[in-house]
């Protein structure tokens, strides 16, 4: 077979072959015949001057001298066509003239020039726009772009697009085709598919085996699908998590009932928001980094929220669960209204900075960057997390209030100082969550009471008081809900999850990973 | 003591938390009309034997045999409690709204279930039991009392009346004496050898004086299961218990 | 809840609405005497807040079981009053269809989805009224009790199983009439509900329900049964050692409680006109939950009381200074479980905890 290709290789060359001593360029000084030929000669000469030459064509900027010699006009300077230095014609210049004819060949003649360019993003560009619009005709073409070709990226496409074009003709030899179909298979996407769909009428073999790429594409398309809902999955997982991770904290750790814990998270958005006014009026240079700006500065203002909270009402109601409950949804209330009052009651035009909107293609996958940020982030803020309760004296002294209250005290630690701290830390990993969900979210004083139940529905899930618990069940509902998503529509899907975990609970109260032991049955 | 029937058998009973053995094979026997002292350091497994024995806690393996053949291990703590099974925790808790009164009524014998209760009306037979159970107890003054506002020793002692309102055929009592004063003690030790003419009782305490007072077999316990066991002069003796209790 | 507190509030809730009934009815509309309608109608809807805060005050008051979704039982009640509704309305809708209601026309549906059958048939609307909630309560309690889901995390579900009616409800496919619910109401038991006389009659019999609903909640709570479930309260394992159940008292208070709402809602559509799944949100939940703290929990009498006050605030506040209404409300939340545990019932009493607000320490399971 590969005998069969060179030779048809070298068939299909030889005019080219045969007319390599000939001067294309001056053709394109004679009659419109002529200039057709010099076109398509010159087209596939591997000439540098080709690209020049024929776009001058093309804009009508190529000028003949009485003397036949060419130039191109460039501004006011004139350049030798063959050589691209400036000189001076002599006499007086016409315009090369087209006919219809004539400029279908320059197009041609530019879609396989391009093949040729020094720059890999045009002989991509070029080789989409021929997978595109396959033609036979382009084929010894791209025989020789592929030969030439070193970048692998741009070499696959070539390839695709001759495999394409030799389908599109009706007279390549089979074995040929069957090459091209499995190209075309390895290319999997839909448009390959729809090609390969198109060869229902050919030979028996041929048929069979794109009906077989088809099928093929399709598998992989429906596993592409996949993954992409898992990306999703995982992006609506990192926002629960996110927005549950500072709940793991008060109410898994405290055990502390924060109906408000959905308005820290809307502080920190609203933090978001004024940080990005202020850099925006006074460091108009830093605007892409509002973000990043916003992160510290809405831990800082949730977390002395948090504390505020922690200190003027929830440690009056310590061992009162309910009532706790009761007084910080009343707070949760207040927060609302004021930052209604405040800001007002739309949403908050937070913008999301260059660096973080965009997407990216890997597969037949979608990765968005703003999601992808996300869930880098809260992939980052649960390690701090983990790295704060395990690694700081902080963290020690945390588990220890939580585990010991009166052996702590006699050691030593000021408990209420640790039950504020440990609360401003929740609340302040609230905060930051703001930061994230401002960038998907419309930021308004409602904002945090659409997350406050899934909030707890992950911590409980998750089972209480386990930071890695919190991570699954919040990934797993995220998960979950993405597949339900398109079976179900996307609000039968939350009441389905909702109504699962609502069985869930009652099946294992303890969530996925119960803590064991006397202590926590006494 | 062999002529007399079993009452509660604890066969190769093994409860773990989390990889701590709270309870290794534990086996005890009890017979019908005993009364018997649990004795044992902190942790060596006495809270989670009467947990197990009450249903609160489902041995990982073992057995609990209660009259002929009633594996307790399968029953929740409402079907132990029908069976004629009484508990009294280490803190007393009783029912701090409600009077001494409706306490011991809510403790009575009798039919438990909503459709019953619903609609039931005091009747003179249920008076008569409670003025008998306020008399043992000597709360016939403090019967309209509510219960919350009574005085430690005297809560201690509603709650050991509302066992016997249950009319159980054995009793789990658990430190009945902690925080009692001595002649508080003594009374409770004279309290709970009468109630131990009709039922069955066990005892779990780390009074030594208590135990010594009350003049019944001794088990001890360490690490989930026995240690020792016998008279309190025989387990006192035992270089054993004198190396847990002492040797470190 | 002493008997002659109840004894006045009877008294309260019967004798103003037949007072107010009848000086709408009796006096003329320029007389200073003269109650408008919307006045008896807004009486009316304090009346069936107060039904779902003594179902409130039932569980939370007395079995410990703080339901965040109570307001769920009372708007299926309230829909299935509506649906009755709905089909009375015949073919006076925009539409004249005589079977499908309005929004089933305008989404270009065939025919009545199964699930609206017998609607048309008051005695049917009355049953499902009370099954509705009851069967819900019954199979959520059962699971729930059974595998002693208490405290805080029975508070989440209630708020999740209402939060995913509200979000079930909202939806046109549902066939409820998505976000715009069911109004346009024409006729109750075939009587124009527009008139004033319907309305005062309305008013009444809110009244007289609401009146049945104490007695019964008292029976309940006073009897044997309200002694076991208040032992259970506090003090949930000590019960099962004496023998109890606490899951099948919880069970038959969780649902008696659940219909008891369902009837206030019901009563509530004809009143308001109009019931939409705004009715299942969250918050509403909550907000009954705070009219029983500020009335005084676990009195029965308290909840009516704290009912009537909050809504009496919330009309004043929303009409006057909309803005502040939820700063009051936030504000009384914290106030009440800060500084008034016994709420206003408890201030009179000399020993405010008679009333025991402690919440004894809720095992884990």
């Amino acid at each position: 077979m590969t005998l069969l290709r060179v030779l048809l290789l070298l068939l299909v060359l030889s005019p080219f072959v045969a007319r390599a001593g000939d001067d294309p360029i001056a053709d394109l000084a004679g009659n419109y015949d002529d200039i057709r030929h010099a076109v398509d000669a010159l087209s596939v000469s591997g000439n540098a001057r080709a690209e020049p030459v024929i776009a001058a064509l093309q804009n009508g900027a190529l000028m003949v001298a009485a003397d036949r010699s060419l130039w191109i006009r460039e501004g006011d300077a004139m350049l030798d066509a063959r050589s691209g230095a400036p000189g001076s014609p002599n006499g007086p210049l016409k315009p090369v003239r087209l006919n219809n004819a004539v400029r279908r060949a320059i197009e041609a003649a530019m879609g396989n020039l391009t093949l040729f360019s020094a720059d890999p993003a045009r002989r991509l560009k070029a080789a989409q726009a021929l997978f595109a619009q396959p033609d036979p005709a382009a084929l010894p073409t791209l025989d020789r772009a592929l030969a030439k070709e070193s970048v692998a990226g741009v070499r696959r496409l070539l390839q695709q697009a001759q495999a394409a074009a030799v389908l599109a003709g009706a007279d390549a030899p089979i074995p040929d085709r069957l090459a091209a179909i499995v190209v075309l298979r390895a290319r999997g996407d839909l448009a390959a598919s729809n090609l390969l769909a198109a060869l229902a009428g050919q030979p028996p073999e041929v048929a069979a085996a794109a009906a077989e790429g088809v099928a093929a594409i399709a598998r992989a398309q429906k596993i592409w699908a996949l993954a992409q809902g898992v990306f999703y999955g995982i992006s609506l997982g990192s926002v629960l998590l996110l927005a549950a991770s500072g709940l793991a904290i008060t109410f898994g750790v405290m055990g502390v009932i924060n109906m408000a814990h959905g308005e820290m998270v809307m502080l920190g958005a609203y933090t978001t928001f004024v940080v990005q006014q202020a850099v925006g009026a006074w460091l108009p240079g830093l605007a892409a980094a509002g973000v990043l700006i916003a992160i510290p500065l809405a831990f800082i203002v949730s977390g002395a929220v948090g504390i505020a909270i922690e200190r003027l009402l929830i440690s009056f109601l310590y061992g009162r669960p309910l009532e706790t409950l009761l007084a910080t949804w009343g707070l949760s209330l207040g927060l609302q209204q004021a930052v209604r009052s405040l800001f007002g009651a739309s949403n908050r035009d937070v913008s999301t900075p260059g660096w973080m909107s965009g997407a990216a293609q890997w597969g037949g996958v979608t990765i968005t960057f703003n999601r992808l940020y996300i869930i880098i982030f809260a992939a980052f803020v649960l390690a701090a997390l983990m790295a704060v309760l395990r690694a700081t004296p902080l963290g020690l002294q945390m588990r220890a209030v939580t585990q010991n209250r009166r052996m702590a005290a006699a050691m030593g630690i000021r408990t209420p100082w640790i039950d504020a701290l440990t609360f401003g830390l929740g609340s302040g990993v609230a905060g930051m969550a703001g930061v994230a969900l401002s960038q998907i979210d419309n930021v308004s004083p409602n904002l945090g009471q659409g997350y406050i139940i899934d909030s707890f529905m992950v911590v409980v899930f998750g089972g209480v008081g386990n930071l890695w618990g919190t991570l699954v069940s919040a990934l797993t509902l995220g998960i979950v809900n993405k597949f339900l998503e398109p079976v179900a529509g996307a609000v039968l899907g939350k009441i389905f999850v909702l109504v699962l975990l609502i069985l869930f609970i009652q099946r294992k109260p303890r969530g996925l990973f119960p803590l064991k032991g006397r202590a926590v049955e006494a | 003591m062999t002529t007399r029937d079993t009452l509660l058998y604890l066969d190769g009973v093994t409860v773990t938390f989390d990889g701590f053995r709270a309870l290794n094979a534990l086996s005890l026997v009890l017979e019908q009309g005993e009364m018997r002292a649990v004795i044992g350091p902190n942790g060596a497994g006495k809270t989670t034997m009467m947990d197990v024995i009450t249903g609160r806690t489902r041995p990982d393996t073992g057995r609990v045999v209660f009259g002929r053949d009633t594996d307790l291990t399968r029953l929740d703590e409402p079907a132990i409690a029908a069976l004629g099974i009484g508990r009294k925790f280490q803190k007393p808790t009783v029912f701090e709204p409600h009077t001494v009164w409706d306490n011991l009524l809510l403790a009575l014998a009798g039919d438990r279930r909503p459709r019953f209760t619903l609609w039931a009306r005091q009747s003179a037979e249920e008076r008569t039991r409670i003025e008998a159970i306020l008399a043992t107890i000597r709360l016939a003054d403090h019967a309209r009392r509510r219960a919350g506002d009574l005085s430690h020793g005297q809560k201690q002692w509603l709650e050991i009346g509302m066992l016997l309102a249950q009319e159980p055929q054995l009793l789990l009592v658990d430190e009945p004496v902690a925080g009692m004063t001595d002649a508080e003690t003594e009374q409770t030790a004279e309290l709970l050898r009468e109630i131990n003419r009709s039922r069955s009782v066990v005892v779990v305490e780390h009074d030594m004086a208590f135990v010594r007072a009350l003049g019944v077999r001794v088990t001890v316990l360490h690490e989930g299961a026995v240690l020792s066991e016998g008279s309190i002069d025989h387990v006192s003796a035992d270089p054993r218990v004198v190396e847990v209790y002492l040797g470190r | 809840m002493s008997g002659r507190a109840t004894m006045v509030c009877l008294v309260l809730v019967l004798g103003g609405a037949a007072v107010m009934a009848a000086l709408n009815l009796a006096t003329p509309a320029a007389s200073a005497l003269h109650v408008p309608a919307y006045a008896v109608s807004l009486a009316g809807k304090y009346l069936c807040y107060a039904m779902l805060a003594v179902a409130v005050d039932l569980v939370w008051g007395f079995a410990g079981i703080l339901s965040l979704g109570h307001a769920a039982f009372f708007a299926l009640g309230g829909y299935a009053m509506g649906m009755y509704l709905m089909r009375q309305i015949g073919t006076r809708g925009v539409y004249g269809n005589a079977v499908l209601p309005d929004f089933m026309v305008f989404l270009n549906w065939k025919s009545l989805p199964w699930y609206w059958y017998g609607f048309d048939h008051p005695a049917f609307a009355v049953a499902m009224v009370l099954l509705v909630p009851g069967v819900l309560a019954l199979v959520f309690g059962w699971l729930a009790f059974r595998s002693r889901v208490g405290g805080v995390y029975l508070s989440i579900i209630t708020q999740a199983l209402t939060y995913a009616l509200l979000l079930a409800f909202f939806r046109n496919d549902m066939g409820f009439g998505g976000n715009n619910g069911l109004t346009d109401f024409k006729d109750m038991f075939s009587i124009p509900l527009h008139l004033d006389s319907t309305r005062d009659g309305l008013l009444l019999a809110t009244a007289v329900l609401l009146a049945a609903e104490l007695l019964v909640a008292r029976h309940v709570v006073t009897s044997r049964f309200g002694k076991v479930l208040i032992a259970v309260r506090d003090s949930e394992s000590r019960t099962r050692f004496l023998g109890y159940r606490p899951e099948s008292y919880k069970l038959f208070v969780f649902v008696l409680s659940a219909v008891m709402a369902g009837v206030g809602g019901a009563l509530y559509v004809p009143q308001v006109g109009i019931i939409n799944p705004g009715e299942f949100a969250p918050a509403n939940s909550i907000e009954a939950v705070i009219w029983v703290a500020v009335g005084g929990r676990g009195t029965l009498v308290g909840a009516v009381l704290g009912a009537v006050l909050v809504n009496l605030g919330k009309t004043f506040f929303t009409a006057t200074l909309p803005d502040l209404w939820l700063f009051a409300l936030g504000a009384l939340f914290i106030l009440v479980t800060l500084l008034l545990p016994g709420g206003l019932l408890g201030l009179g009493r000399r020993r405010p905890r008679a009333a025991p607000v402690t919440q004894a320490p809720e095992p884990a399971e």
